[in-house]
């Protein structure tokens, strides 16, 4: 019998649903509409309408604020004017589905709900119904949900439309044999996402077999070959040319892998001995204390979350923590980061793009489901806003994972049986991989909505437990995870030396109608493949019981060298692990960086510095980012010491402290580093300074520079455009030469392009940005610092000499003169190093109370967000800070000069301090005031700002302050 | 030896510290998933106290905490009668709050829902430090025994949650006062009541925080004491110099009422 149960919030109550819909059509300009909203359950099953009553009443609704009524049909009654329900897709995952079922099973003691699903009635008031079926679109997402028509529901007698048809076996053959070259183009590129070259090269494979290959066959040559799986862009050789905007030649240089021979190299030659397993796995692992290790990978998932925000980040970060997971014999994930790139909000909206507020919230909403889900704290991360966002945002998700020394290498050997485990196959994310190697255009919607997807956080979670238990049993001795590309990566790379088979019938689908391709390249969230001995098969079902995991054995390790895949007896892809691994063709590319005239112009000095130092507060990139962090959970597991959030006023923090085991004394200091700005000045340089920035902020939190490992995560436009690639190639040499000189290694990276998007026509790219996140080991709590000012009295000290050096900085944005000026701060690594150690191992003497690092909106805006964390203030000089160039009061207090500090130090340490810190640039630029605010004297000794505590405050928190 | 049983299911994520923060107490601690106790009901009965941890048990689908409470009901109502008769003590943290209420465990173990805790009133999860006033005048006695020792009149734990406004018809609340039930309210840094966000960041009626069953013996909270075991736990830790980690307290005060 198919049941409609509508739950509604009755009369009296707050309904937070129907609230954050009216600021939907507020937003839109409707601020009279009123909302009704219903949520309602599908459910399907032998079930009496009694029992379904009491279904409803026990299971489904808060006797104490809603109320319901049950339907015996699909839509019950017809919508009205103004009114409409949405359900998911078909084929589209409905996370609640599960809990239901389950939840009416404990109830009734059977199984008697065999088919369950979701969705919402909205009812909107005081609004013409012309002017809801324009605005309608807002409220739901067509890629994952739609709009029922009644004529066709009304009519349902069943939910098995929504659980797809039955699938016929056919094998499928592609005659690539005798095709013609352009032919041959055309099939790469539609839906394959290869080229000429790599067309040819698997023509050539199949003409030597004689024979022509499956479907399957070619897409796992495309998902294995995909810019997103092997990074054949920055693998490639590249022909690269400076040349200055004259378009005189300045440099030309040829390129054999720039990956090799940039980030994988520093880390080579650096040799550091903390490093335990670097690029080769699906996180970085280095040495935390006697019995752990610590792995930490950061991923993007720009694309999907350009497309459905929810799902884009949700998804993310679901895929990162199963990296982590996937690390060596698996690692228990104990933080998360994020880092976000978008429009500012007040862009206006253009046509087949998501205003950036529904994206931002969108992909704040989805970090915050997964990981507060999952139970893991997210702790740090940043969030930048350039109109060339628009229609690509970037969407970064960290995750870090404690592993025993013991368990950080896979083995694999013939006759282990391949496991798949966790949630089931369905259509979801397929062409993910393929996808995401595709520029976005105006249409993206329409092709990509089977490469969207909604995870489901408790799956994994569940997932987690049972990982963790099997893997402390020693029942496997290989894991990995199903990302990009699904079991096709997955089962493909981890059997890579030896060969595998693999039953494609056997693996768990959520619903019929699968082909055999689509199951083995279908991105579907929440599944892991495992590797073990066939003897511990019991023990491992055992756990996988309890836990309440899928699982199904779906083939074996052989030693034939071949991929080879079989649908009900029948092989449908055989191919030699050579070919598949190492057939590609080296990709050849032109880049080309044209270096910028070198532009000063005058800059009018400010006349009011207050008005400056507000404006700087309340900018996009600036301000407060409490909105955000309060949604994650940042304190769950109980080990973060210092938070984004620290002091009794809850100001910003440089860098999270995490502990994350609690009988030890060793800690963890997580930072990140990013400035796309720069890159419009020179992307070189932009990589040394957010390089810089990341470490600085590990040294602000009493971190150690000599125990130190950084991730590159690179976005970038499309690798057919040769000055993309020249951007790549300078941040590269960039990575190369600044994290030499710091003499810190990468230990894991990823780079992603085609980040661009077209409006009308119109190419518009984003700027290069390289993420740098870095992780620190701290022998225990006694380095660590807080930025928060600790006692009237003590001194405020700057660490480092201040330049004039404006180019992209937020003052320079802030107040319109961007374009005046675009030479970028200067960084001396060499220097810094050094600075960064004296940091250190002041703070483990306890010499410095508070530290903060400067940088955006210069040393005004790290006085005053030191201010914020407490109830003390600061008197400032600008006369005492070491300064190079013309020493105005502005630039004196807003560049952006890297590698520096403010310190606060206690007047009993004064002598100590300053001799660590002889032969460093410093000066002692005023004291912590009982009287809040922030009071800076200029440069002829009189008061050019004077903020008190509570405008610091307003101005700081006032942006975002009504999300 | 006191033993504590910390029960948890798909979703639990807090089970670890909370663990942590019995066996820092000096109890043995173990954690069951609700599939083993399901199976082993008897099993309850080797154990002093039973803790229902925070997390999103069942990804808080339906509404937070609602499926382990039926599962809890539906499965356990006769064994967690006999654990309360028989001397035991059970603490709910968030989730496990959650799941206290709508099994109608708390306030009364009639295993009928007659309190709610809905969706905050700014609609957001929320991860945040708050104030909490202790009146003991107003505080059963057994309570103030179990969980209060050593206490001051106000305390500061972390809240972090979606669903915690407390709710309840007037005459329950009257009924709830006059048993003396109200433990923690939501307050300011002085101990002060008051009503006006973030003082009671989620809306709570009559900012109600916590709340015991009649005999003072279940309690039930929406802070989470578990993430306040160590100074640094705090966010001005580096400021204050003595601080007494006030969750810490709470789970020392469980484990020492059973030594006393």
């Amino acid at each position: 019998m198919l049941i409609r149960v509508e739950i509604f919030i009755q009369p009296g109550h707050i309904d937070p649903q129907a609230e954050s819909i009216k600021k939907i059509f507020a937003s839109l300009g409707y601020k009279q509409a009123g909302v009704e909203f219903r949520r309602i359950y599908f459910l399907e099953g032998s079930i009496s309408k009694q029992e379904a009553e009491s279904i409803a009443k026990q299971v489904l609704v808060d006797p104490f604020n809603e109320g319901f009524k049950v339907f015996y049909s699909f839509l019950g009654r017809k919508p009205g004017p103004c009114e409409i329900e949405i359900v998911y897709n078909p084929g589209v995952t409905d996370p609640v589905s599960q809990s239901v079922k389950s939840a009416a099973a404990d109830m009734l003691g059977r199984n008697a709900v065999s088919f369950a699903r979701t969705g919402r009635r909205i009812k909107v008031s005081g609004i013409k119904e012309k002017e809801f079926s324009d605005i309608e679109k807002f409220l739901f997402n067509p890629l994952i949900e739609h709009k029922v028509s009644y004529s066709k529901y009304s009519r349902l007698k069943t939910l098995d439309e929504f659980s797809g048809k039955n699938y016929e076996f056919k094998l499928i053959k592609v005659n690539l044999l005798d095709a013609e070259d352009a032919d041959l183009e055309r099939i790469g590129k539609e839906g394959l996402s290869l080229n000429l070259a790599e067309m040819k090269t698997i023509r050539e494979y199949f003409r030597k077999l004689g024979r022509s290959p499956t479907d399957c066959e070619l897409e796992t040559l495309a998902q294995t070959w995909s810019e997103h799986c092997v990074h054949k862009t920055f693998r490639g050789n590249l022909h690269y040319r400076e040349k200055d905007s004259r378009g005189n030649l300045l440099k030309e240089e040829k390129i054999t892998n720039l990956l090799k021979n940039t980030i994988a190299k520093v880390t080579n030659e650096l040799n550091s001995d903390y490093c335990v397993s670097v690029f080769e796995d699906n996180s970085g692992i280095i040495k935390f204390n006697s019995q752990y290790n610590v792995c930490f990978k950061v991923e993007t998932h720009n694309h999907p979350s350009a497309l459905e925000p929810f799902g884009g980040a949700s998804t993310g970060i679901g895929g990162v923590i199963r990296d982590i997971l996937g690390t060596g014999k698996g690692a228990y994930p104990i933080a998360s980061t994020d880092i976000f790139c978008f429009a500012q909000p007040n862009t206006p909206a253009v046509e087949g793009v998501l205003a950036p507020a529904r994206i931002i919230k969108g992909v704040v909403e989805g970090v915050k489901d997964y990981g507060n889900k999952m139970g893991i704290p997210t702790v740090n991360g940043a969030v930048l806003f350039d109109q060339r966002f628009l229609g690509n945002p970037l969407v970064f998700c960290g995750n870090i994972g404690l592993i025993p020394k013991d368990k950080c290498f896979k083995e694999i050997s013939p006759g282990q049986v391949i496991i798949v485990a966790g949630g089931k196959t369905g259509k979801d994310g397929i062409h993910g991989a393929t996808f995401s190697s595709a520029e976005l255009h105006t249409k993206s919607t329409e092709v990509s909505s089977s490469a969207v997807q909604i995870g489901s956080p408790i799956e994994e979670k569940k997932l987690a437990s049972a990982i963790i238990k099997a893997r402390d049993k020693n029942l496997y001795s290989a894991i990995t995870d199903c990302g990009a590309g699904g079991l096709s990566s997955a089962a493909g790379e981890i059997s890579q030396k030896w060969g595998c088979k693999v039953d494609l019938e056997k693996v768990p689908l959520k619903y019929q109608g699968l082909s055999y391709t689509e199951i083995w390249i279908s991105e579907s969230q929440e599944r892991m493949v495992i590797v073990a001995d066939k003897k511990n098969l019991p023990a491992l079902d055992k756990i996988f019981q309890e836990e309440e995991v899928n699982y199904a054995v779906i083939g074996e390790i052989t030693d034939t060298k071949k991929l080879e895949l079989f649908y009900q007896g029948e092989n449908v892809c055989s191919l030699d692990m050579n070919f598949l691994y190492n057939g590609l063709p080296k990709i050849e590319k032109k880049a080309v960086w044209v270096k910028p005239e070198i532009i000063k112009r005058q800059i009018p000095a400010p006349s009011d510095y207050n008005l400056i130092i507000k404006k700087l507060l309340s900018s996009y990139n600036i301000c407060s980012k409490e909105w955000i962090i309060r949604q994650y959970d940042h304190e769950v597991q109980a080990g973060t010491f210092i938070k984004p959030l620290m002091g009794e006023n809850f100001g910003p923090a440089d860098a999270a402290v995490i502990k994350p085991v609690f009988s030890k004394k060793e800690l963890l200091a997580i930072s990140c580093g990013i400035n796309p700005f720069y890159s419009d000045c020179d992307p070189y340089f932009m990589a040394g300074l957010v390089i810089d920035e990341a470490l600085r902020n590990i040294t602000a939190a009493g971190g150690n520079i000599n125990h130190t490992a950084m991730l590159d995560n690179f976005c970038l436009g499309s690798a057919e455009d040769e000055k993309v690639l020249g951007d790549l190639v300078r941040t590269a040499k960039g990575c190369y030469d600044f994290a030499r000189a710091y003499k810190v290694p990468f230990i894991s990276g990823k780079d992603s392009f085609y980040n661009e998007f077209k409006i009308s026509g119109e190419r518009i790219v984003i700027p290069a940005t390289l993420l740098i996140s870095a992780l620190s080991v701290l022998p225990d709590k006694e380095s660590c610092m807080s930025c928060v000012f600790k006692k009237e009295k003590n001194l405020l000290y700057v660490l480092g000499r201040t330049g004039e050096e404006m180019g992209g900085s937020e003052y320079l944005r802030i107040s319109g003169n961007i374009n005046a000026d675009n030479r970028l701060p200067q960084v001396f690594p060499e220097r810094a190093r050094r600075l960064y150690e004296k940091v250190y191992s002041s703070a483990r003497q306890k010499i410095i109370e508070s530290c903060h690092d400067c940088s955006d909106g210069g040393l005004a805006v790290a006085l005053a967000e030191m201010c914020l964390g407490s109830n003390l203030g600061a008197d400032i000089f600008t006369a005492e800070i070491p300064f190079s160039g013309e020493k105005r009061d502005d630039y004196v207090l807003f560049s952006e000069t890297p590698s520096r500090f403010v310190a606060e130090v206690s007047l009993e340490n004064r002598e100590k301090f300053e001799q660590e810190f002889a032969g460093f640039d410093y000066g002692i630029i005023g004291c912590v005031s009982e009287k809040p605010g922030l009071r800076i004297y200029g440069l002829n000794s009189k008061i050019i700002a004077d903020l008190s505590g509570e405008e610091l405050d307003f101005y700081w928190r006032k942006t975002f302050s009504n999300w | 030896m006191v033993k504590t049983l910390i029960l948890r299911t798909a979703g639990t994520n807090c089970d670890l510290e909370t663990k942590l923060a019995f066996e820092i107490a000096g109890a043995k601690s173990y954690l069951w998933h609700i599939n083993r106790v399901k199976q082993n009901p008897a099993g309850l009965k080797e154990f002093n106290i039973l803790c229902f941890p925070g997390g999103f048990t069942y990804g808080d689908d339906i509404s937070a905490g609602k499926i382990l409470a039926n599962q809890i009901k539906f499965w356990l109502k006769n064994e967690i009668s006999a654990f309360l008769n028989k001397g035991g003590i059970i603490l709910g943290i968030c989730n496990g709050f959650q799941v206290l209420v709508k099994a109608g465990i708390l306030p009364d173990c009639g295993f009928r829902q007659k309190i709610s805790l809905l969706a905050n009133t700014s609609g957001k999860f929320e991860d945040r430090w708050v104030y909490l006033e202790i009146n003991r005048d107003k505080i059963n006695k057994t309570a103030c025994n179990i969980w209060l020792k050593g206490l001051p009149e106000t305390i500061c734990l972390p809240i972090a949650h979606a669903e915690g406004r407390f709710y309840a018809e007037k005459e329950q609340i009257k009924q709830l006062q006059e048993n003396r039930q109200i433990i923690f309210r939501y307050s300011d840094k002085t101990g002060k009541v008051k009503e006006s966000y973030p003082f009671n960041p989620n809306g709570s009626m009559y900012n109600i925080a916590g709340i015991t069953d009649l005999t003072g013996r279940v309690l039930g909270l929406m802070p989470h004491p578990e993430r306040y075991l160590f100074k640094e736990h705090i966010p001005f830790w580096q400021k204050e110099r003595n601080i007494i980690p006030f969750g810490r307290k709470i789970f020392e005060n469980a484990v020492n009422y059973f030594k006393q």
